[in-house]
């Protein structure tokens, strides 16, 4: 199949080695994956801050960039959110619902339309704390979120089981969110830092090394944190462990 | 929560917010924890942390959430305490769920009940009225909050009542209520614990469900101490809890008229229903002979048998309690006595035709949202400077007043866990979405915001512009967190570090590894 890598803007400019285990990861399993150069956000910062309308250009642009692809395929939850579920400045034609509609965060796309079974060059002998973004925990659906009475799942850690040599961590509010919040984290710094470092600090006590996560922007945000405070953890996207980074 | 706290006797008749922040190095003893002289466990503190204030208002002005906020946070001791007090809440409201395997299908329900209530509601209303006036309780309208407070004036008037003696009720904190009976010269008596702490302490409640959950119990001796002559190095949870028992009794004892909310109103049988903990609504419902009861429109159910559904999820939802301690249904008055039910609007019919925002007139003021709130846990109630705090708050504020609550639908990382534990399936994160979009429509936003948001526009949306702007990933810092640094501090760096800029960016390594075509 033919799969559009959609790179969202911070990852393309802060997280390259995210975009380029995306690639390679995608490659892997025999997909012809394309990089469409046009492309710079899907308008998500403008569309959460309510200034819908600014974002109307931007998601034109996506569509444009976008069209065609069996898949559109990016690393990062809440972008893909924002496309599929929130993104209506512009007119809703025939192509920007199909755009839409076939676009995934790698994670699902991993496990629900490849089924991928197995990462066999995959090895990764660490103690992790997965962190599902609320934008992939809630919104898309990754695992079961702690305050709702269904059977359990998750996504992410169905994919990561299968890495050999993983280990993962407990921390005592799994799914708390991080404080990130795209410009929340500007709009309200103090308030966003706090839980920032409440979360890091979770995932320290519990024992981690690194912390895992499929959206690069709640890692650079604890990571940012982390830093300030001295806890010495690390952050890794899961598209790196899947593809085989070692640490 | 394996601490013998737990086990102390008495504990579980305390009202939560009289039980201090778990101190793991407590000291107990036949069951009682030893305070310092005792213990000498631990060193006393010189002077406990002041107690952090809610929102400055001034007026109209939009109240600046994330300021105070910011002071809560910087208060460690507060900020603690209330966030592992209000997390403990949505942990016991999480082990009550998973006791209840119909849980989601009560939320379902809940949320068709309601969604069903919502659009007949004048039939409701109606039948509620004559079943109500059937059983000899006098039913009155209030169209806002000012006719609200006028009929019940004219009620106690009627009455020549001085005194009143009220359960908690954010209707009444919606109508300024306190505010006005004390310009008429009517004193007020709060019995819930909480509200009646807030009260002595001139603060509005914080929470909807635990009004005083922001102080610590060195923040109360202090105010007891100010009000009712308690000894203020005495921040003992039993002497101050019996203290304020002593003061305040005589004063129910000897009010004129009592005053109650109600939690759930039922159209068939023409009765309402009260929920407290402390038995303090059936005191003020119950010792004078003179019952009013203000309730506001949108808590009415069409029948008694969809009580059930709703009381099986307040409590559990509320503070992770089965059941509150006290369900009363109230019938008609007493030999004697004398019922009157205010049904107010004050601005519930046109927050019902908002197509968005409708749906939060579901809400039945359990406070869950507030519970798993990262935000409002971290911040406090007060600093939303609005009667309605956290999630809930967010949606419903601005209907009251969008410009004054214009900053408060931005206080939320949208992280929609809310909305998972809202028992009548509000989508409460969606709606605080769709309000910074109103908002914005509504042009009730920094300008400074707005001209950032759309230079971000203008350069998202043009890829040559863009390119050339973050041409390397050090201009790319410079430019990319436009819309991060849009306030002009570097709100990003105050408190956490930069990320650190990488060799190139995705893009160019593509160029460079993956060549010139695509």
């Amino acid at each position: 199949m033919r799969i559009g890598l959609f790179v969202p803007c911070y990852i393309d400019a802060f997280f390259p080695q995210v975009g380029i285990a995306t690639l390679e990861l995608l490659e892997r399993f025999g997909h012809e994956v394309v990089y469409p150069r046009d492309q710079t956000c899907c308008g998500q910062p403008m569309a959460n801050s309510g200034f819908n309308t600014d974002c109307a250009a931007t998601e034109a642009l996506f569509v444009r960039n976008f069209s065609g692809f069996d898949y559109v395929v990016g690393p990062s939850g809440s972008c893909v959110h924002h496309v599929r579920d929130n993104f209506d400045a512009i007119e809703q034609t025939a192509d920007v619902k199909e755009v839409r509609s076939r676009t995934y965060e790698l994670v699902e796309f991993l496990h629900d339309v490849l089924k991928v079974d197995a990462f066999p060059w995959a090895r990764f002998p660490h103690r992790v704390g997965l962190h599902n973004s609320c934008g992939t925990l809630r919104r898309l659906k990754h695992a079961t979120p702690s305050e709702l009475h269904e059977p359990f799942f998750s996504k992410p850690m169905d994919l990561l089981s299968r890495v050999d040599g993983i280990e993962f961590v407990k921390p005592a509010r799994p799914d708390e969110c991080c404080g990130f919040g795209g410009t929340f984290s500007v709009f309200e710094e103090v308030v966003s830092t706090k839980m920032g470092y409440d979360k890091v600090g979770d995932h320290a006590r519990a024992g981690a090394e690194y912390i895992v996560s499929a959206d690069s922007s709640c890692l650079m945000h604890q990571q940012g944190c982390a830093e300030r405070i001295g806890v010495p953890l690390k952050f890794i996207h899961i598209a790196e462990i899947l593809n085989g980074a070692s640490a | 929560m394996t601490n013998s706290a737990e086990q102390l006797p008495g504990r579980a008749m305390l009202h939560p917010e009289m039980v201090a922040a778990e101190d793991n190095q407590a000291m107990y003893r036949d069951g009682h924890r030893l305070d310092h002289a005792e213990g000498a466990s631990k060193p006393l503190r010189s002077r406990p942390e002041p107690q952090p204030r809610g929102a400055k208002i001034h007026g109209n002005r939009p109240i600046d959430q994330a300021e105070a906020a910011a002071r809560f946070i910087a208060s460690p001791e507060h900020e603690k305490m209330h966030d592992e007090r209000l997390w403990d809440l949505r942990q016991k409201r999480d082990r009550e769920m998973h006791h209840i395997p119909e849980w989601e299908q009560l939320r379902s329900l809940a949320s068709a009940i309601k969604e069903h209530t919502l659009t007949h509601l004048d039939e409701y209303l109606d039948q509620f009225e004559a079943h109500a006036r059937a059983n000899g309780i006098h039913v009155h309208w209030a169209r806002d909050a000012a006719e609200h407070n006028r009929i019940v004036h004219g009620i106690l008037s009627d009455h020549s009542a001085k005194s009143l003696i009220k359960s908690k009720s954010m209707l009444t904190e919606e109508c300024g209520f306190r505010h006005y009976m004390a310009s008429v010269g009517i004193e007020v008596i709060e019995t819930d614990l909480g509200e009646r702490i807030q009260q002595l302490d001139k603060e509005d409640p914080s929470h909807v469900v635990v009004p005083a959950v922001h102080k610590l119990r060195t923040d109360v001796a202090k105010v007891f101490a100010d009000t009712i002559g308690t000894d203020p190095e005495n921040s003992d949870v039993h002497y101050l809890a019996e203290a304020q028992r002593e003061a305040t009794r005589p004063l129910i004892l000897a009010a004129d008229a009592g005053m109650t909310g109600g939690n759930f109103v039922v159209a068939e049988t023409g009765t309402f229903v009260v929920c407290t903990n402390e038995g303090n609504a059936d005191l003020s419902a119950n010792v004078p002979k003179l019952h009013i009861a203000s309730i506001g429109i949108e808590k009415i159910i069409p029948r008694l048998e969809h009580l059930a559904v709703f009381v099986r999820l307040l409590s559990r939802s509320a503070l992770g309690s089965p059941m509150t301690q006290y369900t009363s249904h109230f019938r008609g008055p007493r030999a004697g006595g004398e019922m009157h039910v205010v049904l107010v609007d004050n601005g519930r019919s046109e927050r019902l035709g908002l197509e968005e925002f409708w749906t939060s007139l579901k809400c039945i003021r359990c406070g869950a949202c507030m519970n798993t709130c990262p935000v409002y846990r971290r911040s406090g109630g007060l600093s939303y400077g609005a009667t309605y705090s956290g999630p809930i708050g967010l949606i419903i504020d601005p209907t009251f007043n969008a410009r004054k609550y214009s900053n408060l639908p931005f206080a939320s990382s949208l992280n929609g866990s809310c909305t998972n534990v809202c028992p009548v399936k509000i989508n409460i994160h969606e709606q605080i979405y769709a309000w910074r979009r109103e908002l914005v429509k509504r042009h009730d936003v920094p300008l400074v915001k707005k001209a950032a948001m759309k230079a971000a526009g203008e350069l998202l949306s043009r890829p040559a512009a863009y390119r050339a702007a973050i041409a390397s990933a050090d201009v790319a810092l410079a430019h990319l967190p436009r819309f991060v640094i849009y306030n002009g501090l570097n709100a990003w760096g105050k408190h956490r570090e930069v990320p650190h800029p990488p060799k190139q960016t995705f893009h160019s390594w593509y160029k460079a590894n993956r060549g010139g075509t695509q």
